[in-house]
């Protein structure tokens, strides 16, 4: 067991530990859009920052990715966390604005202003989706490409891999685009509009290299025009 | 080594398809043969030699066909998407066909002091195309690079692996000039390492002089030549410096060759071995005395001329 304190509460855990872990066990809260459980954590999003140790050696880490250390003195929500949080948040509503989940957060740790130019990106590279295609779906349909400005995720070669099962997981997951395509039901992450309409999209011919995930997905609007009719 | 048949309705992509042993008897485009499966074999399965098997195809091809990286998966067990991953990441990787010529400007700070845009900006204008494009004859690739680790000889332009440092507009004509004509190409009336031998084989002493048969404007050196199946006349020039070949079978790349007296039939082999790619070395003696071997595998540029004992005129 390793003995820590978090925000002046001392805390014993199992030693491999994140701190994210055992602030959630103590019930701080760290806002995340990077982390989840059952995969493996990754550091990206970076808004998990907490600060660690004692006067001028204090330094900031992601929570997520670092495990506990014998007398570490954790700080979850100093003034220096949530500064550094606001700004991180300010970049990433600046890259995807229209995310829901974003905008929540952004409202909750009070960003009231937008100094950035808005990138309409539609992904911050959390990289959530790809871990969850690897390892829950066992699948490994996408992944990062590119580099820089560059990068970003999907299939290789842009077509409808061969691996890809069409489970939706990787929209499930998205942060940024789960609520791009709802349909009539916002509060289901996914429509399944596409695979719900006769014949089912990914079996029409135009649909062939296409993945909803890839490609603006348009069940929606073929429903619709099914109900006009 | 540049093909010089009509390579429409050959391979669409290997460099070698000219001499390619894959392709006897085979009809249409070929995306990859056998050959292509022993780049992967010949390396082991670790984690580590997916770089080296994707530079040894694009060196192969000249980019990654989409073809190649599928295979590369297959057979190496690693997901599509993670050498996908990869192939994105270096710039060095090409997913798109190149030209024949890779033509690299460099635009890195030493460079761009020293007029580098200007260079791109002749080479855009030259060649008609925008950077990292392709010309529709498939010669030229250009792009532009951001720091080749030769400052002070900015501004660079980088052909095919040669150099041409210091560069200004007006050598930029030249430079494609002297790619379209090949870059290996020896200039043999300057170059005074560069001078005709005249040899004999070794056993029958029988001049292998072809004074009909002109390379390099000087006779060349008749031999038989032996490998696989094919048996042929080969026609070396004799010119010590240059290495033109002309046989009446093409022989494949990096092929070891036996050679023959076209007069005693005696095989051309000595004891030694080439000292940088191992094959056996071929003597011939040099009329006014001394020796010359040369490498008896196709490419290699291995050599041992001994000339002591020989007349100084």
């Amino acid at each position: 067991m390793v003995n820590i304190n978090i925000n002046g509460v001392n805390l014993s855990v199992e030693e491999g530990t994140t701190l994210l872990e055992a602030a959630q066990f103590l019930g701080f809260p760290i806002p995340t859009l990077c982390h989840m459980e059952g995969l493996s954590p990754y550091g990206a999003c970076r808004l998990c920052v907490v600060e660690i140790g004692e006067g001028p050696k204090a330094r900031l880490v992601t929570s997520c990715t670092s495990r506990v250390e014998e007398g570490l003195r954790i700080r979850t929500a100093s003034s220096r966390v949530m500064k550094a949080r606001k700004m991180i948040l300010e970049l990433l509503l600046a890259s995807c604005p229209q995310s829901k989940v974003i905008q929540d957060l952004a409202s909750k740790f009070e960003v009231r202003r937008q100094r950035f130019r808005q990138e309409h990106e539609d992904c911050i590279l959390c990289g959530l989706c790809v871990r969850m295609c690897e390892e829950q779906m066992m699948a490994k349909a996408i992944g990062f490409r590119g580099r820089g400005e560059k990068r970003s995720i999907g299939t290789p070669f842009d077509i409808r891999s061969e691996q890809c099962r069409l489970c939706g997981g990787c929209m499930y997951v998205c942060p940024a685009c789960q609520l791009r395509c709802t349909y009539t039901e916002p509060d289901k992450a996914i429509c399944g509009g596409c695979a719900n309409i006769y014949p089912p999209c990914v079996e029409k011919e135009q649909f062939d290299d296409m993945m909803c995930y890839m490609d603006p997905c348009v069940a929606c609007e073929i429903i619709k025009k099914i109900e006009i009719k | 080594m540049t093909p010089n048949t009509d390579i429409s309705n050959l391979c669409s992509t290997c460099n070698y398809l000219a001499t390619c042993v894959y392709r006897q008897g085979r009809e249409g485009p070929i995306q990859y043969c056998e050959m292509f499966a022993e780049i992967i074999e010949g390396h082991d399965g670790s984690h580590g030699s997916l770089i080296a098997i994707l530079e040894e195809i694009q060196a192969k091809y000249g980019y990654l066909p989409q073809e190649a990286l599928k295979m590369v998966a297959d057979k190496t067990g690693r997901s599509l998407v993670d050498i996908y991953g990869v192939a994105t990441f270096y710039r060095a990787f090409s997913l798109k066909p190149r030209g024949k010529h890779l033509v690299s400007v460099c635009l890195g700070t030493a460079c761009h002091v020293r007029g580098g845009p200007t260079i791109a900006a002749e080479l855009e204008r030259q060649l008609g195309i925008k950077s990292g494009e392709t010309t529709p004859d498939k010669e030229f690739t250009f792009e532009s690079v951001n720091c080749l680790g030769a400052c002070a000889l900015g501004p660079i332009v980088v052909v095919d692996g040669h150099y041409f440092s210091k560069v200004k507009t007006s050598m930029v004509k030249d430079i494609l000039q002297k790619t379209r004509t090949g870059l290996d190409a020896v200039e043999i009336v300057t170059d005074k390492r560069i001078f005709p031998v005249e040899v004999s084989c070794a056993r029958c002493n029988h001049s292998l002089m072809d004074h009909r048969h002109k390379i390099d404007g000087y006779p060349s050196i008749r031999v038989t030549a032996s490998f696989g199946q094919q048996h042929g006349w080969l026609a070396i020039s004799s010119l010590y410096g240059s290495y033109k070949t002309e046989s009446e079978y093409e022989i494949p790349f990096k092929t070891t060759v036996h050679f023959f007296c076209p007069h005693c039939h005696a095989e051309l082999i000595g004891a030694t071995k080439c000292g940088e790619c191992g094959a056996p070395m071929v003597p011939m003696i040099v009329r006014g005395g001394g020796i010359v071997q040369i490498c008896s595998r196709k490419g290699c540029k291995g050599h041992i001329l001994d000339l002591s004992g020989a007349m100084v005129y």
